[in-house]
Protein backbone atom coordinates (compact mmCIF):
# COMPACT_ATOMS: atom_id res chain seq x y z
CA UNK A 1 0.00 0.00 0.00
CA UNK A 2 2.81 2.48 0.55
CA UNK A 3 4.46 1.47 -2.59
CA UNK A 4 1.23 2.86 -4.29
CA UNK A 5 1.52 5.50 -2.50
CA UNK A 6 4.42 7.15 -2.82
CA UNK A 7 4.11 6.69 -6.45
CA UNK A 8 0.88 8.63 -6.68
CA UNK A 9 2.87 11.88 -5.54
CA UNK A 10 5.74 12.44 -8.64
CA UNK A 11 3.34 11.25 -10.92
CA UNK A 12 0.87 13.94 -10.06
CA UNK A 13 3.60 16.29 -10.71
CA UNK A 14 4.42 15.15 -14.03
CA UNK A 15 0.76 15.12 -15.02
CA UNK A 16 0.89 18.54 -14.55
CA UNK A 17 4.30 19.22 -16.80
CA UNK A 18 2.08 16.79 -19.36
CA UNK A 19 -0.98 18.79 -19.34
CA UNK A 20 1.57 21.88 -20.11
CA UNK A 21 3.56 19.90 -22.51
CA UNK A 22 0.10 19.17 -24.37
CA UNK A 23 -1.39 22.25 -24.36
CA UNK A 24 1.72 24.02 -26.09
CA UNK A 25 1.51 21.09 -29.04
CA UNK A 26 -2.16 21.39 -29.31
CA UNK A 27 -1.92 25.36 -29.91
CA UNK A 28 -1.51 24.71 -33.55
CA UNK A 29 -4.98 24.97 -34.87
CA UNK A 30 -5.23 26.23 -38.47
CA UNK A 31 -7.71 29.04 -39.35
CA UNK A 32 -9.56 28.38 -42.67
CA UNK A 33 -7.00 30.67 -44.58
CA UNK A 34 -4.02 28.88 -43.42
CA UNK A 35 -5.55 25.40 -44.18
CA UNK A 36 -6.18 26.64 -47.55
CA UNK A 37 -2.44 28.14 -47.78
CA UNK A 38 -0.79 24.91 -46.73
CA UNK A 39 -2.35 22.44 -49.84
CA UNK A 40 -0.54 21.64 -53.01
CA UNK A 41 -4.07 22.99 -55.29
CA UNK A 42 -3.86 26.07 -53.88
CA UNK A 43 0.04 26.74 -54.89
CA UNK A 44 -0.62 24.65 -58.48
CA UNK A 45 -3.34 27.31 -59.00
CA UNK A 46 -1.32 30.36 -58.27
CA UNK A 47 1.41 28.75 -60.71
CA UNK A 48 -1.57 28.73 -63.53
CA UNK A 49 -2.58 31.95 -62.77
CA UNK A 50 1.18 33.09 -62.90
CA UNK A 51 1.60 31.14 -66.21
CA UNK A 52 -1.45 32.53 -67.73
CA UNK A 53 0.08 35.99 -66.68
CA UNK A 54 3.18 35.37 -68.98
CA UNK A 55 1.47 33.75 -71.78
CA UNK A 56 -1.02 36.86 -72.21
CA UNK A 57 2.32 38.87 -72.88
CA UNK A 58 4.06 36.11 -74.74
CA UNK A 59 1.17 35.63 -77.26
CA UNK A 60 -1.62 37.33 -78.49
CA UNK A 61 -3.75 33.99 -79.26
CA UNK A 62 -3.43 33.45 -75.29
CA UNK A 63 -6.41 35.16 -74.06
CA UNK A 64 -8.39 34.57 -76.75
CA UNK A 65 -11.95 33.07 -76.08
CA UNK A 66 -10.95 30.12 -78.91
CA UNK A 67 -8.21 29.46 -76.79
CA UNK A 68 -9.37 29.70 -73.94
CA UNK A 69 -12.18 27.27 -75.13
CA UNK A 70 -9.37 24.98 -76.04
CA UNK A 71 -7.72 25.02 -73.35
CA UNK A 72 -10.85 23.92 -71.21
CA UNK A 73 -12.17 21.29 -73.35
CA UNK A 74 -8.45 19.08 -73.24
CA UNK A 75 -7.64 19.53 -70.04
CA UNK A 76 -11.42 18.29 -68.65
CA UNK A 77 -11.12 14.58 -70.30
CA UNK A 78 -7.71 14.66 -67.84
CA UNK A 79 -9.39 16.11 -65.26
CA UNK A 80 -12.18 13.70 -64.76
CA UNK A 81 -9.78 10.61 -65.23
CA UNK A 82 -7.67 12.49 -62.58
CA UNK A 83 -10.56 12.29 -59.99
CA UNK A 84 -11.16 8.71 -60.54
CA UNK A 85 -7.25 8.63 -59.99
CA UNK A 86 -7.07 10.69 -57.21
CA UNK A 87 -9.07 8.10 -55.25
CA UNK A 88 -7.20 4.87 -56.29
CA UNK A 89 -3.86 7.16 -55.18
CA UNK A 90 -5.44 7.93 -52.17
CA UNK A 91 -5.14 4.29 -50.91
CA UNK A 92 -1.39 4.32 -51.68
CA UNK A 93 -2.22 2.56 -55.18
CA UNK A 94 -1.84 3.42 -58.75
CA UNK A 95 -3.94 2.21 -61.72
CA UNK A 96 -1.66 2.60 -65.19
CA UNK A 97 -4.32 1.12 -67.01
CA UNK A 98 -6.55 4.47 -67.86
CA UNK A 99 -4.95 4.93 -71.02
CA UNK A 100 -6.01 1.47 -72.56
CA UNK A 101 -9.14 1.76 -70.77
CA UNK A 102 -10.01 5.19 -72.66
CA UNK A 103 -9.12 2.69 -75.93
CA UNK A 104 -11.13 -0.20 -74.99
CA UNK A 105 -13.92 1.40 -73.63
CA UNK A 106 -14.31 3.72 -76.72
CA UNK A 107 -13.68 1.25 -79.24
CA UNK A 108 -16.88 -1.29 -77.73
CA UNK A 109 -19.48 2.22 -77.22
CA UNK A 110 -18.18 2.95 -80.65
CA UNK A 111 -19.07 -0.32 -82.34
CA UNK A 112 -22.05 -0.25 -80.21
CA UNK A 113 -23.13 2.94 -82.21
CA UNK A 114 -22.38 1.83 -85.08
CA UNK A 115 -24.13 -1.82 -84.81
CA UNK A 116 -27.73 0.84 -84.55
CA UNK A 117 -27.73 0.57 -80.87
CA UNK A 118 -28.98 4.12 -79.59
CA UNK A 119 -26.56 6.62 -77.55
CA UNK A 120 -27.71 5.38 -74.43
CA UNK A 121 -27.54 1.77 -75.15
CA UNK A 122 -23.67 2.97 -76.14
CA UNK A 123 -22.98 4.92 -72.98
CA UNK A 124 -23.74 1.50 -70.89
CA UNK A 125 -21.23 -0.46 -73.19
CA UNK A 126 -19.11 2.24 -72.32
CA UNK A 127 -19.15 2.38 -68.62
CA UNK A 128 -19.72 -1.42 -68.23
CA UNK A 129 -16.29 -2.13 -70.00
CA UNK A 130 -14.67 0.22 -67.25
CA UNK A 131 -17.23 -1.29 -64.24
CA UNK A 132 -15.44 -4.67 -65.81
CA UNK A 133 -11.95 -3.69 -66.28
CA UNK A 134 -11.58 -1.83 -62.73
CA UNK A 135 -13.26 -4.59 -61.07
CA UNK A 136 -10.95 -7.17 -62.29
CA UNK A 137 -8.25 -4.54 -61.26
CA UNK A 138 -9.43 -4.23 -57.40
CA UNK A 139 -10.11 -7.71 -57.25
CA UNK A 140 -6.42 -8.92 -57.79
CA UNK A 141 -5.09 -6.19 -55.97
CA UNK A 142 -7.11 -6.00 -52.65
CA UNK A 143 -7.88 -9.86 -52.51
CA UNK A 144 -5.02 -11.17 -54.12
CA UNK A 145 -2.61 -8.79 -53.07
CA UNK A 146 -1.08 -8.48 -55.89
CA UNK A 147 1.11 -5.51 -56.38
CA UNK A 148 -0.99 -2.42 -58.21
CA UNK A 149 1.45 -1.02 -60.13
CA UNK A 150 2.04 -5.02 -61.63
CA UNK A 151 -1.63 -5.63 -61.97
CA UNK A 152 -2.68 -2.41 -63.70
CA UNK A 153 0.41 -2.31 -65.87
CA UNK A 154 -0.47 -5.82 -67.10
CA UNK A 155 -4.11 -4.34 -67.50
CA UNK A 156 -2.87 -1.92 -69.64
CA UNK A 157 -1.19 -4.14 -72.14
CA UNK A 158 -4.69 -6.69 -72.04
CA UNK A 159 -6.81 -3.39 -72.34
CA UNK A 160 -5.11 -2.28 -75.40
CA UNK A 161 -4.48 -5.53 -77.01
CA UNK A 162 -8.57 -6.50 -76.66
CA UNK A 163 -9.29 -3.20 -78.24
CA UNK A 164 -6.69 -3.98 -81.34
CA UNK A 165 -8.82 -7.36 -81.25
CA UNK A 166 -12.36 -6.43 -80.88
CA UNK A 167 -11.68 -3.52 -83.75
CA UNK A 168 -10.25 -5.91 -85.81
CA UNK A 169 -7.37 -2.92 -85.66
CA UNK A 170 -9.60 -0.53 -87.78
CA UNK A 171 -10.60 2.68 -87.24
CA UNK A 172 -14.53 3.28 -86.58
CA UNK A 173 -16.07 6.94 -87.78
CA UNK A 174 -19.79 5.93 -88.65
CA UNK A 175 -21.87 6.09 -85.21
CA UNK A 176 -25.14 4.85 -86.76
CA UNK A 177 -29.09 6.36 -86.31
CA UNK A 178 -27.81 8.90 -82.64
CA UNK A 179 -24.66 9.52 -84.42
CA UNK A 180 -25.61 13.35 -84.06
CA UNK A 181 -26.41 13.26 -80.92
CA UNK A 182 -23.38 11.48 -79.79
CA UNK A 183 -21.49 13.75 -81.49
CA UNK A 184 -23.17 16.70 -79.81
CA UNK A 185 -22.60 15.40 -76.67
CA UNK A 186 -19.29 14.86 -76.32
CA UNK A 187 -18.30 17.63 -78.81
CA UNK A 188 -21.03 20.38 -78.22
CA UNK A 189 -20.82 23.64 -75.89
CA UNK A 190 -23.60 25.03 -73.68
CA UNK A 191 -23.12 28.69 -72.92
CA UNK A 192 -19.81 29.33 -74.33
CA UNK A 193 -18.47 26.39 -72.27
CA UNK A 194 -17.39 22.87 -73.58
CA UNK A 195 -20.16 20.16 -72.30
CA UNK A 196 -17.05 18.15 -71.49
CA UNK A 197 -16.30 21.30 -68.96
CA UNK A 198 -19.79 20.83 -67.65
CA UNK A 199 -19.03 17.12 -66.90
CA UNK A 200 -15.91 18.10 -65.13
CA UNK A 201 -17.82 20.77 -63.10
CA UNK A 202 -20.49 18.76 -62.11
CA UNK A 203 -18.15 15.30 -61.15
CA UNK A 204 -15.92 17.65 -59.11
CA UNK A 205 -18.40 19.19 -56.75
CA UNK A 206 -19.89 15.76 -56.15
CA UNK A 207 -16.35 14.44 -55.58
CA UNK A 208 -16.11 17.52 -53.22
CA UNK A 209 -18.83 16.06 -51.53
CA UNK A 210 -17.95 12.69 -51.75
CA UNK A 211 -14.53 13.35 -49.74
CA UNK A 212 -16.18 15.80 -47.10
CA UNK A 213 -19.29 14.16 -46.41
CA UNK A 214 -19.81 9.98 -47.08
CA UNK A 215 -18.96 7.22 -45.34
CA UNK A 216 -17.19 5.92 -48.07
CA UNK A 217 -14.73 9.12 -48.83
CA UNK A 218 -13.45 8.70 -44.71
CA UNK A 219 -12.79 5.12 -45.48
CA UNK A 220 -10.66 5.65 -48.22
CA UNK A 221 -8.81 8.14 -46.46
CA UNK A 222 -8.23 6.37 -43.62
CA UNK A 223 -7.18 2.92 -45.85
CA UNK A 224 -4.51 5.54 -47.18
CA UNK A 225 -3.72 6.49 -43.97
CA UNK A 226 -3.16 3.46 -42.18
CA UNK A 227 -4.68 0.56 -44.04
CA UNK A 228 -4.10 -1.50 -40.41
CA UNK A 229 -5.99 0.40 -38.45
CA UNK A 230 -8.96 0.77 -41.05
CA UNK A 231 -8.72 -3.12 -41.03
CA UNK A 232 -8.99 -3.04 -37.03
CA UNK A 233 -11.56 -0.61 -36.94
CA UNK A 234 -13.77 -2.85 -39.04
CA UNK A 235 -14.00 -0.63 -42.09
CA UNK A 236 -14.42 -3.50 -45.24
CA UNK A 237 -11.20 -2.73 -46.41
CA UNK A 238 -10.47 -4.96 -49.50
CA UNK A 239 -14.12 -4.08 -50.68
CA UNK A 240 -13.22 -0.18 -50.32
CA UNK A 241 -10.25 -0.97 -52.42
CA UNK A 242 -12.40 -2.83 -55.46
CA UNK A 243 -14.66 0.07 -55.31
CA UNK A 244 -12.00 2.46 -55.66
CA UNK A 245 -10.41 0.59 -58.93
CA UNK A 246 -14.05 0.55 -60.03
CA UNK A 247 -14.16 4.25 -59.56
CA UNK A 248 -11.70 5.32 -60.72
CA UNK A 249 -12.42 2.87 -64.00
CA UNK A 250 -15.60 4.55 -64.16
CA UNK A 251 -14.30 8.50 -64.15
CA UNK A 252 -12.31 6.88 -67.43
CA UNK A 253 -15.59 5.25 -68.97
CA UNK A 254 -16.87 9.09 -68.70
CA UNK A 255 -14.38 10.41 -70.67
CA UNK A 256 -14.22 7.77 -72.82
CA UNK A 257 -17.94 8.66 -73.53
CA UNK A 258 -17.29 12.61 -74.08
CA UNK A 259 -14.10 11.80 -75.83
CA UNK A 260 -14.54 9.64 -78.76
CA UNK A 261 -18.35 11.64 -79.37
CA UNK A 262 -15.83 15.00 -79.75
CA UNK A 263 -12.79 13.17 -81.72
CA UNK A 264 -15.65 11.64 -83.85
CA UNK A 265 -13.92 8.42 -84.59
CA UNK A 266 -12.56 5.80 -82.29
CA UNK A 267 -9.06 3.91 -83.12
CA UNK A 268 -8.13 1.09 -80.76
CA UNK A 269 -5.00 3.19 -80.17
CA UNK A 270 -6.59 5.93 -78.27
CA UNK A 271 -5.30 6.88 -74.93
CA UNK A 272 -2.03 5.49 -75.60
CA UNK A 273 0.01 7.11 -72.79
CA UNK A 274 -2.62 9.33 -71.51
CA UNK A 275 -1.93 7.79 -67.44
CA UNK A 276 1.09 9.82 -68.05
CA UNK A 277 -0.83 12.88 -68.01
CA UNK A 278 -3.59 11.92 -65.50
CA UNK A 279 -1.04 10.35 -63.14
CA UNK A 280 0.83 14.01 -63.40
CA UNK A 281 -2.54 15.60 -63.00
CA UNK A 282 -3.08 14.04 -59.72
CA UNK A 283 0.27 14.24 -58.46
CA UNK A 284 0.62 17.65 -59.49
CA UNK A 285 -2.86 18.28 -58.15
CA UNK A 286 -1.50 17.46 -54.59
CA UNK A 287 -2.09 13.80 -54.46
CA UNK A 288 0.64 11.81 -52.30
CA UNK A 289 2.05 8.47 -54.27
CA UNK A 290 2.28 7.35 -50.46
CA UNK A 291 -1.74 7.65 -49.91
CA UNK A 292 -4.10 9.16 -47.29
CA UNK A 293 -4.27 12.57 -49.04
CA UNK A 294 -6.91 13.32 -51.85
CA UNK A 295 -8.26 16.87 -53.06
CA UNK A 296 -11.46 16.94 -55.20
CA UNK A 297 -10.19 20.36 -56.50
CA UNK A 298 -6.03 18.96 -56.75
CA UNK A 299 -7.95 16.87 -60.39
CA UNK A 300 -8.64 19.65 -62.46
CA UNK A 301 -6.30 21.86 -61.43
CA UNK A 302 -3.31 19.92 -62.19
CA UNK A 303 -5.11 19.07 -65.47
CA UNK A 304 -4.97 22.54 -66.40
CA UNK A 305 -1.40 23.27 -65.98
CA UNK A 306 -0.33 20.18 -67.49
CA UNK A 307 -2.96 21.27 -70.44
CA UNK A 308 -1.72 25.05 -69.86
CA UNK A 309 2.16 24.20 -70.10
CA UNK A 310 1.37 22.11 -73.74
CA UNK A 311 -1.06 25.05 -74.47
CA UNK A 312 2.17 28.15 -73.82
CA UNK A 313 4.71 25.56 -75.18
CA UNK A 314 2.42 25.34 -78.58
CA UNK A 315 1.66 29.23 -78.29
CA UNK A 316 5.85 29.96 -77.79
CA UNK A 317 6.90 28.08 -80.68
CA UNK A 318 8.72 25.62 -78.96
CA UNK A 319 8.45 22.43 -80.83
CA UNK A 320 5.84 19.98 -79.98
CA UNK A 321 8.25 17.40 -79.13
CA UNK A 322 9.16 19.36 -76.02
CA UNK A 323 5.48 18.70 -74.64
CA UNK A 324 6.46 15.20 -72.83
CA UNK A 325 9.54 16.80 -71.38
CA UNK A 326 8.07 19.49 -69.38
CA UNK A 327 5.05 17.72 -68.64
CA UNK A 328 7.59 15.10 -67.07
CA UNK A 329 9.43 18.19 -65.50
CA UNK A 330 6.49 19.11 -63.55
CA UNK A 331 5.68 15.88 -61.97
CA UNK A 332 9.28 15.77 -60.44
CA UNK A 333 8.71 19.13 -59.33
CA UNK A 334 5.54 18.73 -57.95
CA UNK A 335 6.70 15.78 -55.72
CA UNK A 336 9.55 17.39 -54.94
CA UNK A 337 7.87 20.47 -53.84
CA UNK A 338 5.67 18.22 -51.71
CA UNK A 339 9.13 16.82 -50.20
CA UNK A 340 9.54 20.15 -49.44
CA UNK A 341 6.72 21.25 -48.05
CA UNK A 342 6.51 18.02 -45.41
CA UNK A 343 9.84 18.49 -44.29
CA UNK A 344 9.12 22.31 -43.36
CA UNK A 345 5.57 22.13 -41.84
CA UNK A 346 5.39 19.28 -39.98
CA UNK B 1 -20.38 -12.23 -10.62
CA UNK B 2 -17.76 -11.66 -13.01
CA UNK B 3 -17.33 -9.93 -16.00
CA UNK B 4 -15.26 -12.13 -18.17
CA UNK B 5 -14.39 -15.88 -16.66
CA UNK B 6 -11.64 -17.62 -18.94
CA UNK B 7 -11.63 -21.46 -18.05
CA UNK B 8 -8.72 -23.52 -18.92
CA UNK B 9 -7.91 -22.10 -22.12
CA UNK B 10 -5.60 -23.64 -24.11
CA UNK B 11 -4.08 -22.75 -27.45
CA UNK B 12 -1.58 -24.96 -29.54
CA UNK B 13 0.26 -23.62 -32.35
CA UNK B 14 1.21 -27.42 -33.78
CA UNK B 15 3.89 -28.92 -31.59
CA UNK B 16 3.81 -25.82 -29.13
CA UNK B 17 1.48 -24.86 -26.51
CA UNK B 18 1.48 -21.66 -26.31
CA UNK B 19 -1.15 -21.60 -23.55
CA UNK B 20 -1.35 -24.35 -21.10
CA UNK B 21 -5.19 -24.15 -19.42
CA UNK B 22 -5.17 -20.57 -17.89
CA UNK B 23 -8.12 -19.26 -15.77
CA UNK B 24 -8.75 -16.02 -15.25
CA UNK B 25 -11.81 -13.86 -13.75
CA UNK B 26 -12.67 -10.23 -13.91
CA UNK B 27 -14.99 -8.41 -12.46
CA UNK B 28 -16.94 -4.81 -13.34
CA UNK B 29 -14.98 -1.90 -12.46
CA UNK B 30 -11.51 -4.29 -11.30
CA UNK B 31 -8.24 -3.58 -13.34
CA UNK B 32 -5.97 -6.59 -13.70
CA UNK B 33 -2.26 -6.51 -14.44
CA UNK B 34 -1.13 -9.73 -16.90
CA UNK B 35 2.78 -9.92 -16.55
CA UNK B 36 5.35 -12.40 -18.20
CA UNK B 37 8.52 -12.27 -20.07
CA UNK B 38 9.04 -12.42 -23.64
CA UNK B 39 6.82 -15.86 -24.88
CA UNK B 40 4.95 -16.23 -21.92
CA UNK B 41 1.72 -16.11 -23.44
CA UNK B 42 0.56 -12.44 -22.77
CA UNK B 43 -0.22 -11.43 -26.54
CA UNK B 44 -1.97 -15.23 -27.07
CA UNK B 45 -4.21 -14.87 -24.75
CA UNK B 46 -4.97 -11.31 -25.40
CA UNK B 47 -5.59 -12.27 -29.13
CA UNK B 48 -8.13 -14.93 -28.01
CA UNK B 49 -9.50 -12.30 -25.56
CA UNK B 50 -9.91 -9.66 -28.74
CA UNK B 51 -11.09 -12.76 -31.00
CA UNK B 52 -8.38 -12.68 -33.24
CA UNK B 53 -8.43 -16.39 -32.79
CA UNK B 54 -10.23 -18.88 -30.84
CA UNK B 55 -8.56 -20.94 -28.09
CA UNK B 56 -8.16 -24.76 -29.60
CA UNK B 57 -9.56 -25.57 -25.70
CA UNK B 58 -11.20 -23.82 -23.22
CA UNK B 59 -14.04 -21.51 -22.97
CA UNK B 60 -14.35 -17.65 -22.71
CA UNK B 61 -17.64 -16.59 -20.35
CA UNK B 62 -19.03 -13.37 -20.56
CA UNK B 63 -21.38 -12.46 -17.83
CA UNK B 64 -21.93 -16.07 -17.45
CA UNK B 65 -22.61 -16.78 -21.04
CA UNK B 66 -20.40 -18.70 -23.21
CA UNK B 67 -19.06 -16.81 -26.22
CA UNK B 68 -17.41 -17.54 -29.09
CA UNK B 69 -15.27 -15.23 -31.31
CA UNK B 70 -14.78 -15.66 -34.88
CA UNK B 71 -12.90 -12.44 -35.48
CA UNK B 72 -12.65 -9.46 -33.59
CA UNK B 73 -15.89 -7.39 -34.44
CA UNK B 74 -17.10 -10.12 -32.03
CA UNK B 75 -15.76 -9.34 -29.10
CA UNK B 76 -16.20 -6.30 -30.15
CA UNK B 77 -19.78 -6.85 -30.12
CA UNK B 78 -19.84 -8.61 -27.14
CA UNK B 79 -18.35 -5.41 -24.93
CA UNK B 80 -14.39 -5.82 -25.60
CA UNK B 81 -12.61 -3.02 -26.56
CA UNK B 82 -8.92 -3.44 -27.73
CA UNK B 83 -6.41 -0.55 -27.16
CA UNK B 84 -3.61 -1.89 -29.44
CA UNK B 85 -0.01 -1.26 -29.16
CA UNK B 86 1.01 0.33 -32.19
CA UNK B 87 -2.51 2.54 -31.27
CA UNK B 88 -4.10 1.68 -35.05
CA UNK B 89 -4.81 5.16 -35.53
CA UNK B 90 -4.95 7.15 -38.70
CA UNK B 91 -2.45 9.84 -38.20
CA UNK B 92 -3.79 11.77 -41.74
CA UNK B 93 -7.45 11.93 -39.60
CA UNK B 94 -8.59 14.40 -37.14
CA UNK B 95 -8.81 13.42 -33.97
CA UNK B 96 -12.25 13.11 -33.24
CA UNK B 97 -12.17 10.96 -37.37
CA UNK B 98 -10.15 8.28 -35.41
CA UNK B 99 -12.55 8.25 -32.57
CA UNK B 100 -15.39 7.12 -34.79
CA UNK B 101 -13.37 5.46 -37.51
CA UNK B 102 -15.19 2.70 -38.96
CA UNK B 103 -18.35 3.53 -36.85
CA UNK B 104 -19.16 7.46 -38.10
CA UNK B 105 -22.04 9.15 -37.41
CA UNK B 106 -24.34 9.76 -39.83
CA UNK B 107 -27.51 12.25 -40.85
CA UNK B 108 -29.87 12.91 -43.63
CA UNK B 109 -31.41 10.25 -46.28
CA UNK B 110 -29.99 8.65 -48.95
CA UNK B 111 -28.68 9.53 -51.37
CA UNK B 112 -27.46 12.91 -49.26
CA UNK B 113 -27.02 10.94 -46.42
CA UNK B 114 -23.72 12.68 -44.92
CA UNK B 115 -21.33 12.50 -41.84
CA UNK B 116 -22.29 14.54 -39.07
CA UNK B 117 -19.14 16.11 -38.28
CA UNK B 118 -20.72 18.67 -36.00
CA UNK B 119 -22.38 16.13 -33.96
CA UNK B 120 -18.92 13.38 -33.94
CA UNK B 121 -16.75 16.41 -32.76
CA UNK B 122 -18.61 16.88 -30.24
CA UNK B 123 -18.92 13.54 -28.37
CA UNK B 124 -15.22 13.42 -29.34
CA UNK B 125 -14.87 16.48 -27.17
CA UNK B 126 -16.83 15.13 -24.50
CA UNK B 127 -14.89 12.24 -24.44
CA UNK B 128 -11.51 13.75 -24.32
CA UNK B 129 -12.69 16.01 -21.53
CA UNK B 130 -14.54 13.00 -19.61
CA UNK B 131 -10.48 11.57 -19.65
CA UNK B 132 -9.48 14.89 -18.81
CA UNK B 133 -7.24 14.97 -21.91
CA UNK B 134 -6.15 17.94 -23.43
CA UNK B 135 -6.67 16.56 -26.81
CA UNK B 136 -8.68 18.79 -29.63
CA UNK B 137 -11.30 17.05 -31.93
CA UNK B 138 -10.06 18.72 -34.83
CA UNK B 139 -6.18 18.54 -34.78
CA UNK B 140 -4.64 16.15 -37.11
CA UNK B 141 -3.43 12.91 -34.66
CA UNK B 142 -0.05 13.64 -37.13
CA UNK B 143 0.69 16.81 -35.07
CA UNK B 144 -0.06 14.65 -31.18
CA UNK B 145 2.29 13.62 -28.64
CA UNK B 146 2.14 10.18 -27.33
CA UNK B 147 0.16 11.08 -24.59
CA UNK B 148 -2.76 12.69 -26.79
CA UNK B 149 -2.56 9.53 -28.93
CA UNK B 150 -3.51 7.03 -26.18
CA UNK B 151 -6.11 9.75 -25.04
CA UNK B 152 -7.25 9.30 -28.51
CA UNK B 153 -6.99 5.01 -28.50
CA UNK B 154 -8.71 5.00 -25.34
CA UNK B 155 -11.33 7.26 -26.20
CA UNK B 156 -12.26 4.96 -29.31
CA UNK B 157 -12.94 2.53 -26.84
CA UNK B 158 -15.37 4.40 -24.79
CA UNK B 159 -17.83 5.13 -27.94
CA UNK B 160 -19.63 1.88 -27.45
CA UNK B 161 -19.30 2.10 -23.44
CA UNK B 162 -17.71 -1.32 -23.45
CA UNK B 163 -17.87 -3.93 -20.41
CA UNK B 164 -13.74 -4.50 -20.71
CA UNK B 165 -10.99 -2.91 -22.18
CA UNK B 166 -8.03 -4.76 -23.34
CA UNK B 167 -4.58 -2.32 -23.21
CA UNK B 168 -1.34 -4.23 -24.92
CA UNK B 169 1.78 -2.28 -23.84
CA UNK B 170 -0.25 1.20 -23.43
CA UNK B 171 3.13 2.69 -21.63
CA UNK B 172 5.65 1.06 -23.83
CA UNK B 173 6.48 3.47 -26.26
CA UNK B 174 5.86 6.60 -24.64
CA UNK B 175 7.65 9.40 -22.76
CA UNK B 176 8.08 9.28 -19.16
CA UNK B 177 5.91 12.15 -18.49
CA UNK B 178 2.88 10.87 -20.95
CA UNK B 179 3.26 7.66 -19.14
CA UNK B 180 1.43 9.76 -16.04
CA UNK B 181 -1.42 10.40 -17.86
CA UNK B 182 -2.14 7.20 -19.29
CA UNK B 183 -2.09 5.91 -16.43
CA UNK B 184 -4.29 8.55 -15.11
CA UNK B 185 -6.14 7.91 -18.26
CA UNK B 186 -6.88 3.56 -17.23
CA UNK B 187 -7.77 5.36 -13.66
CA UNK B 188 -10.80 7.31 -15.11
CA UNK B 189 -11.73 3.83 -17.36
CA UNK B 190 -11.98 2.46 -13.77
CA UNK B 191 -13.81 4.63 -11.69
CA UNK B 192 -16.36 4.74 -14.77
CA UNK B 193 -17.14 0.90 -14.09
CA UNK B 194 -15.00 -0.32 -16.97
CA UNK B 195 -13.04 -3.46 -16.23
CA UNK B 196 -9.29 -3.28 -17.66
CA UNK B 197 -6.90 -5.72 -18.43
CA UNK B 198 -3.77 -4.21 -18.90
CA UNK B 199 -0.58 -5.57 -20.60
CA UNK B 200 2.45 -4.64 -19.49
CA UNK B 201 6.10 -5.27 -19.26
CA UNK B 202 6.84 -2.08 -16.80
CA UNK B 203 6.12 -2.89 -12.92
CA UNK B 204 5.44 0.14 -11.42
CA UNK B 205 2.32 0.77 -14.06
CA UNK B 206 0.96 -2.25 -12.82
CA UNK B 207 1.42 -1.29 -9.36
CA UNK B 208 -0.33 1.82 -10.05
CA UNK B 209 -3.12 0.97 -11.13
CA UNK B 210 -4.49 -2.38 -10.97
CA UNK B 211 -6.08 -3.85 -8.38
CA UNK B 212 -4.95 -7.24 -9.65
CA UNK B 213 -1.99 -8.99 -11.06
CA UNK B 214 -1.92 -12.13 -12.96
CA UNK B 215 1.38 -14.09 -13.82
CA UNK B 216 2.17 -16.07 -17.31
CA UNK B 217 5.12 -18.27 -17.65
CA UNK B 218 5.67 -20.38 -20.35
CA UNK B 219 1.36 -20.63 -21.05
CA UNK B 220 0.77 -21.84 -17.58
CA UNK B 221 -0.88 -19.01 -15.07
CA UNK B 222 1.73 -19.31 -11.85
CA UNK B 223 0.37 -16.14 -9.61
CA UNK B 224 -3.15 -14.42 -9.53
CA UNK B 225 -3.25 -12.27 -6.53
CA UNK B 226 -4.41 -8.80 -5.02
CA UNK B 227 -1.70 -5.64 -6.25
CA UNK B 228 -1.32 -5.24 -1.67
CA UNK B 229 -0.61 -9.01 -0.68
CA UNK B 230 2.90 -8.80 -3.52
CA UNK B 231 5.54 -6.90 -4.13
CA UNK B 232 7.67 -5.87 -7.55
CA UNK B 233 9.84 -8.17 -5.81
CA UNK B 234 7.66 -11.34 -6.14
CA UNK B 235 6.14 -10.45 -9.38
CA UNK B 236 9.82 -10.15 -10.59
CA UNK B 237 10.68 -13.39 -9.29
CA UNK B 238 7.33 -15.29 -10.53
CA UNK B 239 7.89 -13.99 -13.85
CA UNK B 240 11.63 -15.14 -14.42
CA UNK B 241 10.67 -18.28 -12.58
CA UNK B 242 12.86 -17.57 -9.46
CA UNK B 243 9.77 -18.09 -7.54
CA UNK B 244 7.52 -21.15 -8.81
CA UNK B 245 4.08 -19.66 -8.43
CA UNK B 246 2.44 -17.94 -5.59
Amino acid sequence: MTDTAQQQSPAQKAMDHAAIDDSITSRQEMTGLGAMLRTQPFWVFVAILMLGLVMSFVSDAFMTERNMFNISRNMAFFGIMALGMSAVICTAGIDLSVGSLLGLAGINLALVLQAGWSVEVGFLACVGTAIIVGLINGILIAYLRLAPFVVTLGMLAMARSIAMVISNNKMVYEFGPDQDVFENIGGGSMMGVPNVVWVLTAMTLIFLWIWRYTQWGRWVIAIGGNPQAAKLSGIPVERVIVSVYVVCSLCTGIAAFMFIGYTGSATNAMGATYELNVISATVIGGANLMGGVVYALGAPIGAALVELIRNSLLLAGIPALWQQFFVGLFLILAVLLEQIRNRGGK
Amino acid sequence: MSLLDLKGITKSFGAIHALNGVDLSIAPGEAVGLMGDNGAGKSTLMKIIAGNFPPTRGQILIEGEAVLFHKPIDARNSGIEIVYQDLALCDNLTAAANVFLGREERTGIWPFRKLDHAAMTKRAGELFAELKSETRPRDLVRQMSGGQRQAVAIARTRLSDPKLVLMDEPTAAISVRQVAEVLNLIKRLKDTGHAVILVSHRMPDVFDVCDRVAVLRRGTKVADKPITQTTPEEVTGLIIGAIEAA
